[in-house]
């Protein structure tokens, strides 16, 4: 599995993907494998605000429930309304199916994130992947 | 992790244990035993489900415990212990039952075996085998009865699915379709004698259960002739987690959820396996009080209404947020892609139809109280 070098990656298996001032996030495939079948997403409404390293929702597997960590501060514009009724694109392709598109509060947030590389290495480690 | 009783190792392995890490399974700390929770290679919990289902789908289940009471007074032992009438049952036959404490609350549920005129098998959970041991041993002990702990002598697999009895036909000489539901049979499986074959199963679905030796190199030879039998069929491995989505669909107990020792038979809605017309049983005299005071709390199914999962533990709220029960067991039901879930309320919340709440993440999310069980097999035809 390869890890696209233009996102960032938190240790919670968040990506986000940055475009000058708005950005986009999701879950790593890790996460998605680590989960299993994903039956249900919870996500923020547009006009919400959401903070870096505080949770903005949750993501449900058969067995589990995750929170989903904010890798940056922003507010919402755009939630993917597929997630709703096809939770389970994130398992097909996690790197696509992004969850919620924000303007930056501050796009220097991302500057902490780790590389693909270091996400990488980070899951090589958690995991023995 | 558990808190863990001297005499235990620290977690338990089935014979099976190494075959499936080989086959790549996902693994998880089941009440202290290592067991498989899904296989990636079976495409998941959700693909293990459909495919017990619509076809055949097999289990590791070595880790429930088995004690067996034999000798001149094992009629009356078990009758003494279980709450079912087990002087019904002919040679060969098995029926569910639970063991109760003075109380009448659960010290667990069993499926009793009838294996010969005075020879009698309870199978029980694998959270509770030293527990129920030491209870069998201890309130038998005025009858002219062996009993013992065969637990560890037997690897369990559980063949089930509308097109397990056809697969297990390949491996056996036993004539399965003259074995009933809740009957069992012994014959010789994969060449081994004398193997004790049982149509039973927790998944609501057809299938057998097969007992076998219980060292490694036979039990992993079994386990894989198995699945090439039944590769044509399209069998996968199973594990805990479809294991516990398949009897939950079901309605089908689980110790420490819808049956504990809190929780009394009535409330339970386990009547017609609870015999009363016997004279006695260790909590029949419970019983006959708690039935006549009324039930506080009984036991319904729930279906979500809008979106979100009930899960074990969240509260039932009335439809003005006032808590009034438990979730027992809840989750997503992948064979009738619903969120479903077992709760207590009190009796005046239990009809069909009824609106609820069960609090998801601080908030009230509707649901309805639905006819159980959720999922029925369809009658061959």
């Amino acid at each position: 599995m390869s890890y696209p070098a233009d996102f960032k990656y938190t240790k919670e298996h968040e990506w986000v993907k940055a475009d000058g001032k708005t950005a986009t996030i999701g879950i790593t495939s890790y996460a998605q494998d680590s989960l299993g079948d994903i039956v249900f997403v919870e996500l923020p409404k547009v006009g919400a605000d959401i903070t870096a390293g505080k949770t903005f929702g949750s993501v449900e597997s058969v067995k589990a429930v995750s929170d989903l960590f904010a890798p940056a501060s922003g507010t919402v514009t755009e939630v993917n309304g597929d997630l709703a009724t096809a939770p389970e694109k994130i398992n097909k392709d996690a790197h696509s199916a992004w969850m919620v598109k924000i303007t930056l509060k501050d796009p220097n947030e991302l500057n902490s994130l780790l590389s693909s590389a270091d996400y990488e290495k980070f899951i090589a480690e958690e995991g023995g992947h | 992790m558990p808190a863990v009783e001297a005499t235990t190792p620290t977690i338990r392995k089935t014979a099976l244990n190494s075959t499936h890490r080989k086959m790549g399974a996902k693994m998880v700390d089941f009440n202290g035993w290592d067991m498989p929770v899904e296989y990636p290679s079976s495409g998941g919990i959700i693909s293990e489900h459909n495919a017990v289902r619509n076809g055949v789908g097999i289990f590791d289940v070595s880790h429930m415990g088995d004690i067996r009471l034999s000798g001149p007074k094992a009629l009356a032992a078990v009758q003494h212990i279980s709450m079912n009438d087990a002087a019904k049952l002919a040679i060969g036959q098995a029926q569910y039952s639970a063991l109760l404490y003075p109380q009448g609350t659960f010290v667990d549920d069993v499926i009793v075996h009838r294996l010969g005129e005075d020879d009698y098998l309870l199978v029980i959970n694998a959270g509770t085998r030293e527990k129920d041991f030491n209870w069998v041993r201890d309130n038998t002990r005025d009858f002219d009865c062996k009993v013992e702990n065969l637990s560890d002598d037997f690897t369990q697999i559980a063949i089930q699915g509308p097109k397990g009895v056809d697969l297990l036909q390949k491996l056996t000489d036993a004539n399965l379709s003259a074995v009933k539901f809740y009957w069992v049979t012994r014959g010789t499986v994969c060449g081994l004698k004398n193997i004790l074959i049982a149509r039973t199963g927790y998944t609501a679905e057809d299938g057998f259960e097969i007992y076998v030796p219980a060292d490694e190199t036979t039990s992993a030879r079994v386990w894989n002739e198995v699945l090439d039998a039944g590769r044509e069929r399209g069998v996968v491995a199973c594990g805990l987690g479809a294991r516990n989505t398949l009897r939950l669909e079901g309605k089908l107990p689980l110790y420490g959820h819808e049956i504990s020792d809190e929780i009394n038979v009535w409330e339970a809605g386990l009547d017609r396996f609870c015999k009363m017309e016997k004279p006695e049983f260790v909590g029949r005299a419970a019983l006959e009080k708690a039935r006549a005071a009324g039930l506080k709390r009984t036991l319904v199914g729930l279906e979500m209404v809008d979106r979100g999962i009930a899960r074990d533990g969240y509260k039932v709220l009335d439809n003005d947020g006032r808590e009034v029960g438990y979730v027992t067991s809840g989750s997503f039901a992948p064979f009738l892609k619903k969120n479903i879930a077992l709760a207590y309320v009190p009796p005046q919340f239990s009809d069909i139809g009824s609106t609820v709440q069960v609090e998801i993440r601080a908030q009230g999310v509707k649901a309805q109280v639905v006819p159980t069980p959720f999922y029925k097999r369809p009658k061959k035809v």
